[in-house]
């Protein structure tokens, strides 16, 4: 009795919360005028795919969603290939100054964007990174580095310096000591950053819509410029947002529990 | 010597990170500081030279500042009681045994990977559109007249927007901590006579007193930065009733092109997620690395 009431009310919390994201993506199945009918129809009536093949033919959807794939994975990947070693260097050979190093690094990510944009809008300016992949990858990457740094410390920590020494005893160099006994060892925490960074790189907006226009435009500034009145097609909008939201909703799914130790570096168990 | 090595070959790990930290962040932010004392216009070219705190008096002076302080308060403020007490009650719920749990939850932490501008845009024009919206549906079926969210409660609106986004998140912390609470202890008081809310006070609340402390400071650091949401759904307005802080810069600077003023209001935005910064750092220094 207890049982059913709560499954009860939970499922009707989820579904509440989850609604906004259901609702998009049944209108991204209706027609135009089936998508603005009021009263609203819950259920298409048709389910047309004409949305999806409108959206990449009206506006190129894909080389977003391209740009976008390539902003997250290689500002994570080039970011993992720096935070990597770092990480190591702190957790296994700590000096006076590491504890000093580490919270300098956390404060930078406190510090709120706007406090660089300015700068980073001139520079990028009179180099012509605006509105290119370069530049926006690179500033996603050193603003998601104090992050990957932190969450493989705090991985790294967990593995005993031992079996790294017993590597070095035997003739490991340093690089094959990362990468045949620290990374294996540290997998499921070196994959959880990656992936909170990839959710995390392509879910940024504020860099995105500052910086970029329309070649390097990654799917959050595209989505973006159907504020304007004349991108108002309500089953386009919903067909390109559920595009851009569901391979990270999954990414997200996946790396749930992971999460919460990531974004909190553990500070809740 | 070996163990000169490795410190030598530590540094030499470490430094690709400081430097780009150092580059990507450090120096922007010193930019910013010496560029608020300076007069710069992207639209007057020939203005120039020292400004002294006249960027900051500007900046200060302008009415539209102390409405965007106020309304990043506000903001802050109402997303975090929305998230803390319904992430709590959530996270109680979400604990319990019922049927089909795992999908439910999986549901339920969804609107956390949307991303900012589709869920402004999602709730703009197919839940609050006062026309066509699901809201305005909901009205007429209790035979109401539609709400003008955006237009008449923009601050609101978006208190509810970020609040959609920020609740799976609080409830996934608190759901996380909930589960290893002492089930033991649970019950020695549940035999002792003590009731739900006896035990939801003197058991569950102290224990939760660390995931509170996180979600306060994580969602604080955030939510001061709010940016997409206001730029895709109100941009800022009407007049400036729904401009944070960010967002007023961010205007300044791109928009009105007066990079001295929006330097200074860079630095002020700098200084205020600072003072929240400094008890984050302290609360970071105490429990990460003891």
């Amino acid at each position: 009795m207890v049982r059913a009431a709560t499954t009860g009310l939970g499922w009707l919390v989820a579904l509440l919360l989850f609604f906004p994201i259901l609702w998009t993506v049944l209108t991204s199945f209706k027609t135009e005028v089936e998508a603005i009918a009021f009263p609203p129809a819950f259920w298409p009536e048709g389910w047309t795919l004409e949305n999806y093949f409108q959206v990449q033919e009206r506006s190129e959807y894909f080389s977003h969603f391209l740009n976008s794939v390539i902003i997250s994975l290689g500002s994570t990947i080039l970011g993992m290939m720096v935070a990597i070693p770092a990480a190591w260097s702190m957790a296994f050979q700590p000096g006076r100054g590491t504890r000093h190093v580490l919270m300098w690094m956390l404060s930078t990510k406190m510090m709120p964007a706007v406090g660089a944009l300015v700068p980073i809008f001139l520079i990028f300016k009179s180099v012509g990174l605006l509105d290119n992949l370069v530049g926006i990858t690179l500033i996603l990457l050193i603003g998601n580095l104090p992050i990957m740094v932190w969450m493989l410390y705090t991985y790294f920590r967990e593995i005993p310096s031992d079996i790294l020494e017993a590597a070095r005893m035997d003739g490991a160099t340093t690089l094959k000591e990362l990468v045949y006994v620290l990374l294996p060892m540290s997998l499921p925490g070196v994959a959880s950053t990656m992936l909170l960074n990839i959710i995390l790189a392509w879910n940024e907006s504020f860099w995105t819509l500052s910086l970029t226009a329309v070649k390097a435009a990654p799917l959050t500034a595209f989505i973006a410029s159907y504020s304007s009145p004349q991108g108002l097609f309500w089953a386009k909008l919903s067909a390109a947002s559920t595009l851009a939201i569901l391979p990270i909703l999954v990414v997200g799914w996946i790396s749930q529990k992971q999460l919460v130790r990531g974004l909190t570096f553990g500070a809740v168990k | 010597m070996a163990g000169y090595q490795m410190k030598r070959t530590a540094r030499i790990a470490l430094a690709p990170s400081v430097l780009l930290l150092i580059v990507g962040m450090i120096v922007p932010l010193a930019t910013t500081l010496w560029l608020s004392f300076r007069f710069y216009n992207f639209m007057n070219p020939t203005l120039g030279g020292f400004a002294g705190l006249s960027n900051y008096e500007f900046f200060l002076t302008d009415p539209a500042f102390l409405q965007a302080i106020i309304n990043t308060l506000l903001l802050v403020g109402g997303v975090l009681a929305i998230t803390v007490i319904g992430g709590i009650l959530l996270g109680l719920l979400f604990d319990q045994p019922m049927w089909g749990r795992g999908i439910a939850r999986l549901l339920m932490i969804a609107p956390f990977f949307v991303m900012p501008t589709v869920s402004a845009l999602v709730w703009k024009n197919m839940l609050m559109h006062p026309g066509y919206g699901i809201f305005a549906w909901i009205a007429m079926k209790l035979g109401l007249p539609p709400v003008e969210w955006l237009s008449n409660y923009p601050l609101l609106s978006i208190i509810l927007i970020v609040a959609w986004q920020w609740l799976p998140f609080a409830t996934l912390i608190f759901l996380t901590a909930l589960q290893s609470l002492d089930h033991e202890q649970q019950e020695a008081a549940r035999m002792d006579g003590a009731g739900p809310f006896d035990r939801f006070i003197y058991i569950i609340l102290p224990h939760l007193g660390r995931a509170i402390t996180v979600v306060i400071l994580i969602e604080t650091i955030f939510i001061l930065a709010i940016f997409a949401e206001i730029f895709v759904t109100t941009s800022g307005g009407p007049g400036y009733a729904s401009t944070n802080l960010p967002y007023l810069i961010y205007v300044q600077a791109l928009m009105q092109f007066d990079v001295g003023a929006a330097s200074a209001g860079a630095i002020i935005a700098v200084v205020l997620a600072n003072i929240v910064a400094i008890f984050a750092i302290r609360l970071a220094g105490r429990n990460l690395t003891a």
